[in-house]
Formats: structure tokens, sequence, C-alpha cells
């Protein structure tokens, strides 16, 4: 069981308030889709939770005890949104990997490790000595998720991982991430600008508005009968979902 | 390597890379031969003019300039290289400070660094010069210590740039230590500009030392390094000025060539081939033999934009890239047309060709271009200039950055209507104001005084909206005019632009990446894939698209409506590269119904009765339902 | 209800949230804390000496008794923070002390010798820039993308070469060319008009060259921005385009380093001036560090220091008149 809980967590980044007072719960084994607009605080609440970013008051628990910041287990894992950033240039996509990867294995076991990974990311694993200029940005994305999964983690954060990425490449990480889930049981929090990615890989939405969650639950429920007015508003603005606008 | 082979090809960096050899070599070899003869003392020979003997003439004590001078190159350059190290080691110590301290320590070192980089260099010697005392050692801890600040700001700087990259940050959730993530993701990333500025410093020193020398400072007798020839040379320039120009030129050489070697690296390493793109040949034969696409289904009286096979080319490293590859469209008043595409289609490209923008390096061609009824291929012209300035509105993708941030708001938008309209610099920023509040901005009047980056997001692109209705638009190209902004605000510019098209029947072309964004706001939807349009069809006959690239693109992201038991549809491998375009059909590698006339044969854009063209050898036919992964995976690896 | 309206209370801005009152004091106060760093570095500076400061400047002859009373008269005997303290008093009054050769009050010997570095560095700022600007931004508008490459690559070679030879040696080359050669101009010391021609050339022609390289390639950079692709769909004359959009953006970014060259210009006059015997601080600085008249150096030390935090800080200022955003980027 690994749930992931926000009891009351404010971050300041000097005078402005970038996460307020937030109380949050990702169940164990489920998908929880964070959407919010730019600026809301969302990013940051992911960073603060793999320890990125201060916490200045509140508490974020893993299965009621305080998430590990410090030292080498880190049971709460992060995949970023810019596949070109965040794997390094000079390192080839094993030692990216490997290097997640838990200390106490030896050399062949790492390597039998991180080909399990690609493999499990529908990598071939011979490319693991390839640098990431070699990949498109779909496939450094399922490195990137690969590395995250490297570190055995109970709880994965991805913030707008898919955003980045050109829209022929955005279904197939959409589908990984299901698939691992279901897999692997893990719990996810999902971040995203996108509604209907939410609706799709979601079991559960928490809407962020001004660092502030304005409303949370599962994920029918809030997109099919929304109770918060802003949550109302951005369904509204959903390209796609008001097709009578276009005879305006 | 194949970076620093390319510092070889260029004739700078040629010269600087045997002129520092040459300047190492002798460092090494010039005291073992020519020391005795440096040393020789000739008193009947005293601060003779140069000779067939002595080739510079001599110094006041009859020794031979010109062999001084070589002997002189390896103190001159040991005590440069000695002093970078310091400047390095230093430096670099100060720089990475702040990243191992973390956020308090850190920021004092750099308040430190910050400070001491405010000095210029020699005036940081001159002190470290009193500390250290006159001399060659003195000179050497000064010129490196005064050298560290800047070399530490360098390395500050950098440091600063990898520390924000994701990577950085996925190695510390991963448990990472800072001293490891130092060596192995930071330095290793940093390694190339730092060593490039070392060279670039040691020429610097070498220049340093021999201004302390010069001064008096540095180099003491009887040890001498160019500067001190200098030095004493100076002090008999009348009589002999080349005691004086022979080290001055030995300086200047060897700094000379610790720089450009420096510079041409740092140039290679940075942007690759400097000897330049060959010159545009005549277009290979054949991205001529274009077929023109027969369109002749609208009357051109009400026709704003007339579009026939417009190509677009650039000038490339291994010859001419067409990223436009035959476009013919046409768009009629008040009409609303969506152009969809990856990135890389040329769909931006299309939009910069229609309304004159593209850069001058890019070739525009086309069997016809109207913008109402006047032909844009002519030589620009000052009505041509005022009838596009007046009738065409253009919208980009990043409010942050289209608008110039040294001016306000209102003399951007005024600017216009002074040139094209003969406003008086008071009535055209009134029109401005009004032209604010059309584009619902409240208070226009103070807003017009503000700069841009008092705006935000949502009303920059409103209010550039607003500056394309100074004039009286007969059509607004848009190119991806929400794609940067947040939903809710993406509506209300959507919505703007609709009510501006209704109000004034103004014509619009949409530019986007999202097949919903244009299916929501436009009557007609152009596919673009490769340069070319594929599909031309209804808007509302979307969901009945017949390429398969359009239904690929429709399945592919999930909108409100999406199967959640259904995987999503995935598009296999990568976009075309415009400099590398396939034979026959360029969506053939991607496509799961490719056939073998599709790799050879490119179909050509075919209407049908209702106007809807598409350009497939297999439109409309049935998708295989799944692909496997492993299918895909090998997809993406070809 | 409209009177209580009306006299409602205004809502209360707190001055301090006022972008320009928030930079002032940050600028300011940067400025209080670099002199302080300097005066208290140049404080150091005698007692880090290896040695008897006084010893060494009255030379190994002097008598002990001569020596010890120097040292009395300097309190060089009192505890350090004693020493520091009555030297940032005596700061504030303006007695920089009595040099230890000459016998003259230091205060007296910058007095007379400023006004010479100062006009001479001046002088090389405006000249540079005069043919920096206008040489940069043509070069700029010649060589932007997709033009003129060839141009490019020998403006680029000739001025990094002409920008790594250092002013003294360019010195030298003038004093052999115009002064020993053709004997057309005064090569010492600063009685005349024409004086002034041969020192500000060598001082102006290097920062020109960097200067001008600098411009250009800002220039070109603001070229590819997305507003000057904006400004041309205005389809504005190309002139305005070029000076109304490009330039005062191109400047923009130029200007730190404007800054930083002036700062680096009057710390250039020391070579320059030993090279024309020029009566300024530089050839003053060098005699003094020779003569160990080391409080003739600490004050010259912090006269630099301070002329070049004072262009610095002017610097800063006049970039968030141009562009107001660079007040914002600090924070």
């Amino acid at each position: 069981m690994s749930e992931l809980r926000f009891d009351n967590v404010t971050v300041r980044y000097g005078s402005t308030t970038a996460v307020d007072d937030v109380s949050l719960t990702v169940p164990s084994g489920q998908v929880l889709g964070l959407v919010g607009e730019s600026g809301s605080g969302k990013s940051t609440l992911a960073r603060a939770a793999v320890g990125l970013a201060p916490v200045d008051s509140g508490t974020i628990l893993l299965d009621g005890k305080p998430v590990p910041t410090r030292g080498r287990r880190r049971p709460l894992q992060m995949v970023f949104q810019d596949p070109y950033s965040s794997l390094d240039p000079r390192m080839s996509i094993g030692e990216s990997v490997a290097e997640a990867i838990p200390p106490g294995l030896s050399r062949a076991e790492r390597r039998t490790e991180v080909e399990r990974l690609l493999e499990l990311v529908h990598l071939d694993p011979d490319r693991l000595a390839m640098r990431p200029a070699a990949l498109s940005g779909g496939q450094r994305q399922r490195v990137a998720l690969a590395r995250a999964l490297a570190g055995k983690p109970e709880v994965i954060v991805a913030d707008e991982i898919t955003s980045a990425l050109d829209v022929s490449i955005q279904g197939a990480v959409l589908n990984l991430v299901r698939e691992l889930q279901r897999e692997l049981g893990l719990t996810i929090l999902f971040i995203s600008h996108n509604l209907a990615v939410v609706r799709y890989v979601a079991s559960h939405v928490a809407v962020m508005h001004h660092g502030r969650i304005v409303e949370q639950g599962p994920t029918g429920h809030v997109l099919s009968d929304p109770d918060h007015d802003y949550t109302r508003t951005l369904l509204a603005a959903v390209p796609g979902q008001s097709q009578s606008k276009g005879s305006l | 390597m194949r970076q620093l082979k390319s510092v070889l090809r260029t004739p700078l960096g040629l010269t600087a890379t045997l002129l520092t050899i040459g300047v190492l070599v002798l460092a090494v070899i010039a005291p073992i031969l020519w020391t005795d003869d440096a040393d020789a003392i000739d008193t009947s020979n005293i601060l003779a003019p140069p000779s067939a003997e002595h080739w510079a003439g001599t110094d006041n004590l009859g020794r031979d300039i010109f062999y001084r001078t070589l002997v002189a190159t390896r103190l001159s350059v040991e005590l440069a290289l000695a002093a970078t190290a310091i400047a390095v080691v230093v430096g670099l110590l100060l720089g990475t400070a702040a990243f191992l301290l973390g956020r308090r320590g850190g920021r004092l070192v750099n308040a430190g660094i910050n400070i001491a980089v405010a000095f210029p260099g020699i005036l940081l010697a001159l002190f470290f010069a009193v500390i250290f005392g006159v001399g060659a050692t003195g000179a050497v801890l000064a010129i490196g210590m005064a050298g560290a600040p800047a070399f530490g700001r360098l390395t500050q700087t950098l440091v600063a740039g990898i520390a924000a990259r994701d990577f950085v940050a996925a190695a510390q959730v991963a448990g990472v230590g800072r001293l490891r993530i130092l060596l192995r993701h930071v330095l290793p990333n940093i390694g190339e500009p730092l060593a490039v500025n070392a060279t670039i410093s040691a020429g610097g020193a070498l220049l340093a030392f021999a201004g302390l020398s010069f001064l008096g400072l540095g180099v003491q007798q009887p040890t001498y390094d160019w500067g001190r020839l200098l030095f004493d040379g100076i002090s008999s320039i009348y009589v002999n000025p080349w005691a004086a120009l022979v080290p001055g030129f030995a300086v200047i050489i060897a700094g000379l060539a610790f720089n450009l070697f420096g510079e041409s690296v740092a140039k290679a390493l940075g942007v690759g081939v400097v000897g330049g793109i060959p010159k545009l040949p005549s277009v290979a034969a054949h991205l001529d033999d274009v077929e023109p696409v027969e369109d002749t289904r609208h009357s051109t009286d009400d026709v704003v934009l007339d579009v026939r096979n417009l190509r677009v080319t650039f000038p490339g490293v291994r010859g001419p890239i067409r990223p436009v590859r035959g476009i013919s469209f046409a768009v009629r008043r008040g009409e609303a047309i969506g152009v969809v595409g990856e990135s890389g289609s040329g769909k931006s490209l299309t939009a910069l060709a229609i309304s004159r923008l593209v850069d001058d390096s890019g070739r525009v061609e086309a069997d016809r271009l109207e913008l109402l009824g006047d032909d844009l291929r002519a030589a620009d012209s000052k009505a041509q200039r005022q009838m596009l300035g007046t009738s065409l509105a253009m919208v980009f993708q990043d409010p942050m950055t289209s608008f110039n941030p040294t001016q306000r708001m209102g003399r951007q938008l005024a600017e216009s209507s002074r040139h094209h309209q003969g406003l008086s610099k008071k009535d055209a920023l009134e029109r401005a104001v009004d032209r604010l509040r059309s584009v619902r901005i409240t208070e226009p009047e103070k807003r017009a005084h503000q700069y841009p980056h008092e705006f935000s997001g949502g009303m920059r692109q409103r209010a550039m909206i607003g500056m394309g209705l100074m004039g009286t638009p007969a059509l607004i190209v848009a190119d991806e005019p929400t794609t940067a902004l947040d939903v809710t605000v993406q509506q209300q510019v959507l919505d703007l632009l609709a009510s501006i098209r209704e109000a004034d029947d103004v014509a619009l072309i949409l530019i986007s990446h999202d097949v919903t964004v244009v299916g929501e706001v436009c009557d007609r939807v152009l596919v673009m894939y490769a340069g070319r349009i594929v599909e031309d069809l209804r808007a509302a006959d979307l969901a009945a698209a017949q390429h398969p690239y359009t239904r690929a693109l429709m399945a592919a992201v999930p909108d409100m409506h999406t199967d959640l038991d259904q995987p999503l549809a995935v598009i296999p491998g990568r976009p075309v590269d415009p400099s590398d375009v396939p034979e026959g059909c360029a969506y053939a590698a991607r496509c799961p119904l490719a056939s073998a006339r599709c790799r050879t044969e490119d179909p050509a854009l075919v209407a049908d009765a209702a106007g809807h063209r598409v350009a497939c050898w297999h439109a409309g036919e049935p998708l295989p339902l799944e692909i496997e992964d492993r299918e895909l995976e090998e997809a993406e690896a070809s | 209800m409209s009177l209580a309206s009306s006299v409602a209370p205004a809502p209360r801005v707190r001055v301090t949230s006022h972008p320009w009152v928030r930079f002032g004091v940050r600028r300011l106060g940067r400025l209080l804390v670099s002199l302080w760093v300097l005066i208290t570095a140049s404080f150091l500076m005698i007692h880090l000496i290896p040695g008897d400061p006084v010893r060494a400047a009255l030379g190994p002859t002097a008598p002990a008794t001569l020596v010890a009373a120097k040292r009395e008269e300097m309190g060089l005997d009192d505890p350090i923070l004693v020493q520091y303290w009555h030297y940032l008093q005596n700061l504030f009054t303006g007695d920089l002390g009595t040099s230890m050769i000459s016998q003259l009050p230091v205060s007296d010997i910058v007095a007379q010798r400023l006004p010479a570095t100062l006009s001479l560095a001046l002088l090389a700022f405006i000249c540079a820039v005069v043919v920096a600007v206008p040489l940069g931004v043509t070069m700029g508008v010649l060589t932007r993308r997709g033009h003129g490459r060839r141009t490019e690559l020998g403006f680029t070679t000739t001025s990094v070469i002409i920008g790594i030879i250092p002013d003294f040696l360019i010195a030298v080359g003038l004093v052999y060319v115009f002064g020993v050669s053709l004997g057309w101009l005064p090569v010492a010391g600063n009685d005349t008009p024409s004086s002034y021609i041969l020192p500000v050339f060598a001082l102006m022609i290097g920062p020109a060259a960097i200067l001008s390289r600098i411009i250009r390639v800002e220039m070109v950079a603001v070229l590819e921005a997305d507003f000057i692709r904006t400004a041309r769909a205005k389809r504005i004359p190309a002139r305005s385009l070029y000076l109304g959009h490009a330039l005062p953006n191109a400047l923009t970014a130029s200007l730190t380093l404007g800054g930083l060259i002036l700062g680096s210009m009057v710390a250039a006059t020391v070579l320059v001036e030993n090279v024309f015997a020029w009566p300024g601080l530089g050839s003053t600085i060098v005699s003094s560090i020779l003569n160990k008249d080391y409080q003739v150096v600490q004050a010259i030390v912090i006269v630099y220091g301070a002329t070049v935090l004072i262009v610095n800080t002017l610097v800063d200022v006049a970039l968030a008149l141009l562009d107001p955003r660079s007040m914002i980027r600090e924070d």
C-alpha cells in the first residue's frame, strides 16, 4: 500500500504563495490527475513532493510517514515535462537509467535490470549505449519513465509529460502510462493542463486554482457534475466540447 | 574530434592552431638552442641598429635583441600558464561553491564574485602586485588572482545553466549526492566551454604579464620575459626602436595565437562549420516537377487570397531545402480556413509566405499568389506595403516575445496608422486606444501607456489582434495564436476572432497543431504533411476524413468523448525532415495502408464532386485496428 | 452612501512596493556594500604586505628611531580594529594620509592628478562609442541572417584581432610611428590639445573593436526576434525597422558591456599613461608601488575602484530607464 497525502502544504517563493494550504490524497494504486492553468501551483506541488521545492508548512506523507528527501532510497520518483532537458546529453541512456537504480547490485545485475526496465517501456534493450540525441522525443520520454521506475518507486509524479511532445507521439506515451499503472499497480500523481488527457488516464481529479485545490473527486463525477465554478469554466473552455460555438 | 577538425578547415583557425603550436615549440627549444647567443655581451656594439649580424639590433650591453626575444618565449609562456592555472583553479572553486554549499552559502559566494568582477582585471592585478610584491612570483599570483573572479563568474553561470536542467533535478530525486552530481553531470557538460575559455585567458594572461613587466612590476633583471624586454627597449626607443618593437610583436603574436585558437575552437563547438553555406544553386530538377494542381472551383470575385502551387525554398548545407512544396488554396471573403499539421509540416512557413514575411534567404515561388487581386510575387513597392499594412492582419504564436519590450503598447499599435493612414501622432494614439477597447481591453487609455511586460499573455494576444485592426483588414492570418495560452484564455481569444469575422466579414487563416481547435473555429480545414496539403475538407466532415494521416491525427489526441477502454491511436515514426523528403508519398513510412505504389509515386491532391480534396492512393480505406508495440518500435527506429 | 464612498480611504500603496523604489534601494545597497569591500580591501592591503611597510618605504638604511616615529605617527602599532576605525574616520573627512616619499597630503596628489586621467578615459570612451555604434549597427544589418557571410568573417576577424592587442602595445606602436618615425605628434605630457590624440586613440581602438563586435551580434540577434517580425508585418519602412525597433533593443543588450568597457578604460589608463608620461593617476600609482609609497597606492586604488563602481551603477540606472524589465529581472 502506498498512499500519498498532502496535509495543509504551503510553498512560498519570496512574497508569493505558490501553493496555499493544500490537502490532497492520491489513493494507493490509483492515478490522480491534477489540473490547473499555468501559475496555478500544480508543478510546485509536484516539486515539493519530491523535495525540489521547499515546503514552508504542512506535511507530505507516504503511508502516514514523511517522504524521505535525503539519502539513496527515494520511494517517490518524478518524470519531467521536457524530455530534451531531463536526460544528460553526455550519458548513454543505459547510464542514465542505471544511475537511478538503488546501490547494492553487481555490475551484471545492474545491466540486467536496465535491460528489463527498457523492455518495460517498450524500448529495445540493445539501445542502452545510445545517447539521448539519437532518440525521438517520445523515446526519450520513455527512457525518463524507465529511469523513474529504476528507483523502485511506490509513487510516480508525472509533470506535464506529454505537453512537450508532438501530437502524433502523445498517444503512445499516454498508452504506456496507463499500461504501466495497470501492470505495476503504481500510484501516480499525473499533472496536466489538459482535461481530456487527465480524463483519459486518471481515476481521480483535483482542480487547482491560484495555489488552492478548489475541487477533487472521482474523474467521472468531477467532469460530468462539477461543484465549483472554476471547474465549470475550465470544462466550458475545452475545445471540441462545445461544438455549437462554431456556428456562432 | 570532428569539431576540432573543423577548426583546421577555416583559414583563421588553421593559422591560430599553427601559431599556437609554433609558440609552444619555441618555448621548449629556444632556451636550449640560443641561450648563449642571447646572453653574449658585446660592449663594442651597444644599442646598435638592426644589421645582418644582429637582426633586431642590440641592447645597452650589446646583447642580441632577436635571440633574447626568442629565448624569452619560455619564461613568458610559463608565467602565463602558471597564472592561468591559478585563475582556473581558484575560479572553479569559487564558481562551483554555490552549487555545493546550497542556497545561503552560495548566495554569499556569488555576491563576492559579483563585487570582484566589477573591478577591471588590471586594477586587481595592481592590488595583488602590491600585496605579493614586485617580481615574477608576485606577478604570477597577482595575475592569477586577478583572473580568478572572471573565471569564477563564468563557471558559476555555466553551472547554474546546467543545474537548472531537469536531468540534474532527476538525479537529485534519484538520491544522487551533490558532489557526485557536480562531478558526473555538471562538470562534463561545461568542460568544453571552460577549456576554451582557459585557452583564451592564457592569451590574456600573456598580455597582462607583458603589461606588468612593462610597468616594471613583473620580471626583474637579470631574468627577462617579453614584457621586461619591452620595458628596457622603450627607454631607448629613439636610438633603436626595434629593441621595443620586436618583443612587442612577439607578445602580440603569442597572445593572438592563444586567443584566436580558443575563439576558433569555441566557434567550432558552438556553431559547427564556419565556412559558410554554399550558394543556392538553381533548384534541382526533381524539386520542380510538382504538377500544378488544377483547382478552378472558386469564382474570383469574392476571393481574398488566391494561392497556386506555392513553394518556399531555403539554401541548405547539402543543397536547397524546400519545406513548402506546392500548395494551392483560396480563401473567400469572411471564410475561416484552418491549417493543421505537426511541427515541420510547413504550416507556419506557408503563413509567412502568403504574408510576404519569409526571410530574405528563403525563396518564395508560386504560379499565382494574390491578395485582394494584388500580385504578391511582384517587387516590393510602397503601394503594396500600404495595401498589406492595412488589409492583412497577423497574429503570432508567442504574445510574450512578439511585442517590442522597449516601447509602450499604444505607440506600437499607432505605428502602422502613422505610416499607412497618414495619421498624426495624437490621432494614431487615439485610434490605438479605440482599437484596444474594441478587443475588450479594460481601461485602454491607461493600458496604451504601459509596456508589454505589464500585460498578461491573453491581453497581449488581444492587443496583437487590435494591432491588426488598426487598418481595415480583409484577412487575418493567425499562426498558433493560442498555443502559448491557458485554455480559458484561449477561448476568449478564439471568441474574439470569431466576433471580428462576424462583424466585418473578415477572412481568417488559423494555423494550429490542434485539430479540435481548428474544427471548432473554422469552416474548412487544410491538413498539411511534409510541405504539402494532404487533405482539404469542410470542418464538419472531419469525422469522415479520408486521408489516413488526418484520421490518425484525430484519434491520437484524447478529447472529452474518447473511449476510455481503447488505447489511443499511435502514429509511429517521426515527421519528415524537410531536407530529406522521401520518394513517393511522404507519409508512406508511417502509414498502415502504405503499398508499393505509395513509396514510389506521390499521389496528387484530387477533388471530389463536393470539393473535398485528398492526396492518397488509399483514401478512405479501413485502417488496421491496432499496431503492435514491437512494430511501433521498429518504425520509430527507422 | 455616495458621500461615504467618496471619503473612503484610498487604497494604501506601500511605498516599497513600487518597482523604481525597490530598484533604487537595492542598487544603492549594492553600491554601498561594494564600496565597503573596496575600502576594507585597500585598508587590509598594507597589513597583508609581508614585513614592515614603513621600513620598506624608508629603505634599509633609515634609522630605527625614524621608522618607529613614523609607525607611531601612522598608528600602525594600535590594535587593528582601532586602526580600521581611524582609517574610516579619516576617509569620511577626506583625509587620505600623507605620502611617505614626498610628504605631501595624499588628497592633494589625487586631486591634482585625477582630472587628467578622467578626461583621458572619458574622451576615449566617447570616441569608442561614436565609432562603435554606427559601425556595429551597419555591420549588423549587412550581416543579418542569410546575408554578407564574407563581410561578417572579415569584420569579426579584424575586430577580434584589434580587440586582443593590449592598449599599451598599440601605444608603443603609435609612439614609434607618429613620434619617432614621422615626428608629427607629441608623445609625452598633456600640454597641448594635440597631446590627447595618441593616448585617446591607443585607449579607444581596442574597446571600439570589441563594442562594435558585440553590437553587431546583438543587432543580428534582435533582428531575429519575434517582435521584429511583428514590426515587419506592419510594413513600416526599413529605416523605422532598424533604427526604431532594432537599435534600442540592441543597445540595451550592449549597454552592460559598454559600462564594463568604460570601467576598464579608467583602469587601462594606468598602462597608457606610463607610455605617454601622462601626468595622471596611472603613472602615479606605478611609481608609488615601485617606491613603496603605500598610502598613495591605497588612495588611488580606492579612487579607481570607486570610479568603476559608480560607472557600473550609472549603467544599471540607464538600463532601467531604457528597458523597464531589467529592474524586475534582478528580483
